[in-house]
């Protein structure tokens, strides 16, 4: 080992570690994996933008970026593969004052869940998804997903994918989220500004994190381990703040534009649903109380 | 002495290299020592060059590395 | 604890199956349904659309069933008491999280009103062929409580005994109706808030230091909690450990599948909900529920004309099974008839409990319509020959 002094202090805390339920870590993830690193960008968000730690919930579904609800030490639920958003729906709905964050991966999120995704976007359902794209499903052994690009091998395209990918920000932008962006692993300062942004706006956000999956999807496509994907990620990404969204696929290899791309106010869900009421009912309409404290 | 220190948990480290990559002054290397599931650590070779920054810290995919500035 | 006046409408009213159910909902306390439309059980929701905004609750239409049987889960977690309604199709769709009500403890209720199947089948009329289903359909060894309204009343009386009873063993509640009983217009009296019992959601008093949102206490079911309150807890559909923590181990699972069936132990036999009629010197016994019930009545009334000594046990909770009083039945009786709107699901039930003790007779159909009343009957007079 080096011979050089280090003067650590005792009272030193990793700054992610209030945030962790560290008897459960080391994590099931693997060497070179992003999605523990995505977790450290979340985690100094919820810091910086001031976040009542009791008041935010997070909600995964089913993957390797669905075990993220276990890892993180808040009111946290693992649900089914593809449903996290509309039972983050019905936990926002029912207890408005929650913060509902749901943090899943690319296939839980937009093909088994694709059609909640749109919809909730459609409804502005004030919900923070946060989606790492490891362009594969990761947790069954790397198979073919709705954002894995053209001609990448998996176990399901043994002989490269053919069918076109989606472009999640166009997607999301197209369904109605109000803010929308995009960011690698590699971009840890911007992707943790942009979660505290979200932590801050009102409505549906949406934050898509490009991230290595070097045992199944880098392995595979022979790209090399997870450093080598970093280092991919700082060659080939371009920050294009604002650029249109539809010029923002993702191919094997080729550029990643990344960035903020929508950030726009929409009425929200609770404000249309009450202005709705309001206008039909007047005063007969009783102001929801869905949570009960005794019930 | 230096801005900052570096703080490495042995045991969850992963070996992945982001921590040693990424650190603006190079104060990393990937020891050839090893934890005890054969991962190939971080140490520092530099500590008079760590300003602090925690980028290791954003970067480390396991949470095994944090680093801070000396209060002054 | 009583019902909360805002959610009940205090008077004798004419209402549908489908309708009552609402108000039960409503009385019981619910705050929050997440739909889908499917005839017929479509009703029960557009009632509540339409009364909730004046009662001080929510009422989402989801895109699809899946997401309403898991959104309604979401909003128990965060503090309501809430619940779906579905028929046939639907309830198919809802399988996977009617399992993860199970495992995960999620007190909440579903109500399927059945209509001929498979598939597509007979949306406008009844059939009671979710029976068997309502039990095994989802994946995995669970158990869960499942009632059988016969008439608006009890769609609205029973409603309120499964939000009850879902709060009780922190368990997802079947409310297995069918289409007659839903779309069958009668006197339907709604008392006073104060004449009806709720039962609380048993919210931990634990600091959450201590609290384990899995640890059973003295009745084999745990405390609940929900989010915002500080507990930093966790819940997973993954075989869980009794902080709720993935432990995907051969002892774990042992120890939580058992549980999750133990506990429901009382209603098996001591806690079943049933009717019992004429059956002290019955010889023959007519074993039904839901709308089939009523027709059965009729029949077993035919028989007594004809001197047959038949009598009635209509099965209000099918799930647990009464076994033990089926059973017990079965010794004292030389047969018992089974008429059911299936081709022979709960008759099934009957045949294990009844263990030989009995002859056990199926009257099937294949859904669509009631039993002509004869049909009952002609098998009655022929059990006893």
């Amino acid at each position: 080992m080096s011979d050089c002094a280090i003067d650590i202090p005792l009272d030193a805390v990793n700054p992610v570690e209030p945030y962790l339920r560290s008897e459960r870590i080391p994590h099931i993830w693997c060497p070179g994996c992003g999605i523990g690193t995505t977790v450290n960008c979340f985690a100094r968000a919820l810091e910086n933008s001031k976040a009542n730690l009791q008041k935010v919930a997070i909600v995964s579904g089913i993957g390797c970026t669905g075990r993220v609800a276990g890892y993180a030490d808040l009111d946290s639920f693992h649900t089914t593969h593809g449903r996290a958003i509309p039972f983050a729906t019905g936990l926002k709905l029912a207890n408005p004052e929650l913060q509902v964050v749901v943090y899943s991966g690319d296939g839980d999120l937009f093909a088994i869940g694709g059609n909640h995704f749109i919809h909730a976007a459609r409804r502005n359902m004030d919900l923070k998804v946060i989606c790492v794209n490891n362009l594969t499903y990761a947790m069954t052994g790397g198979q073919t997903g709705p954002a894995t690009p053209d001609h990448v091998v998996s176990t399901t395209s043994p002989y490269g994918v053919f069918e076109p990918a989606f472009n999640l920000v166009q997607l999301a932008e197209a369904a109605g989220a109000a803010y929308v962006a995009r960011w690698t692993t590699f971009h840890v300062k911007q992707l943790s500004r942009s979660m505290e942004e979200i932590m801050k706006k009102k409505g549906f956000c949406f934050i898509e994190i490009i991230s290595p999956c070097p045992t199944l999807y880098q392995r595979r496509n022979k790209m090399g381990d997870g450093l080598d994907t970093m280092k991919f990620y700082k060659e080939v990404s371009k920050i294009r703040h604002g650029a249109p969204t539809s010029e923002c696929g993702l191919t094997k290899s080729g550029e990643i534009v990344v960035g903020k791309f929508v950030d726009r106010d929409r009425p929200g869900y609770f404000e249309m649903l009450t202005a709705q009421m309001n206008e039909t009912l007047g005063d007969r309409y009783a102001l929801p109380e869905v949570s009960c404290g005794e019930c | 002495m230096a801005k900052g220190f570096v703080a490495i948990t042995v045991e969850r480290c992963k070996g992945c290299g982001f921590c040693v990559e990424f650190c603006p002054t190079h104060v990393l290397t990937l020891s050839s020592a090893y934890n005890s599931k054969g991962y190939h650590t971080p140490q520092v070779v530099a500590a008079d060059k760590c300003s602090g920054c925690d980028l290791c810290g954003m970067y480390c995919p396991d949470f095994a590395i944090f680093g801070a500035r000396h209060a002054r | 604890m009583h019902a909360d006046p805002r959610g009940v409408l205090t008077g004798v009213h004419f209402l549908d199956g489908d309708h009552a159910c609402c108000e039960g909902t409503l009385a019981a306390g619910a705050r929050f349904a997440a739909g889908y439309p499917i005839t017929p059980s479509t009703e029960v929701v557009e009632r509540f659309a339409w009364r909730i905004p004046t009662v001080g609750g929510i009422f989402i239409q989801m895109e699809d069933e899946l997401a309403a049987s898991i959104a309604l889960q979401g909003a128990v977690w965060g503090g309501a008491k809430a619940f779906t309604v579905t028929s046939g199709p639907g309830f198919s769709l809802m399988m996977e999280h009617i399992g993860y009500a199970a495992i995960t403890e999620t007190p909440c209720v579903f109500v399927n009103v059945q209509r001929g199947g498979p598939s597509t089948g007979l949306p406008t009329l009844p059939a009671q062929a979710d029976m068997m289903q309502a039990k095994w359909g989802s994946h995995g060894d669970y158990s869960l409580i499942a009632l059988c309204p016969n008439s608006p009343q009890e769609c609205f009386d029973l409603t309120i005994t499964g939000f009850n009873l879902a709060e009780e063993f922190r368990v997802p509640v079947m409310m297995m109706m069918d289409e007659c009983v839903g779309h069958m217009t009668e006197k339907v009296v709604i008392p006073e808030p104060d004449r009806i019992e709720i039962t609380p959601r048993r919210f931990t008093k634990k600091s959450p230091a201590e609290f384990h949102l899995f640890e059973p206490r003295e009745d084999l079911v745990p405390d609940m909690v929900k989010a915002g309150e500080g507990y930093r807890f966790h819940v997973t559909g993954l075989t869980h450990d009794e902080r709720g923590y993935p432990s995907m181990t051969v002892e774990t699972q042992d120890k939580l599948i058992r549980r999750l069936q133990d506990k429901l132990k009382p209603f098996t036999n001591g806690r079943a909900l049933f009717e019992a009629e004429n059956l002290e010197d019955a010889e023959v016994a007519v074993v039904s529920y839901g709308i089939t019930s009523r027709v059965a009545q009729r029949a077993i009334d035919l028989a007594r004309a004809q001197g047959v000594r038949a009598g009635k046990f209509r099965i209000i909770s099918a799930w647990p099974f009464p076994e033990q009083h089926i059973c017990e039945l079965a010794k004292q009786v030389k047969a018992i008839v089974v008429p059911e709107l299936n081709l022979g699901q709960m008759v099934r039930e009957v045949e294990r409990s009844a263990a030989g003790a009995a002859k056990v007779i199926s009257v099937p159909h294949a859904g669509g319509t009631v039993h002509n009343p004869e049909v009952i009957l002609k098998a009655i007079l022929e059990a006893v020959r």
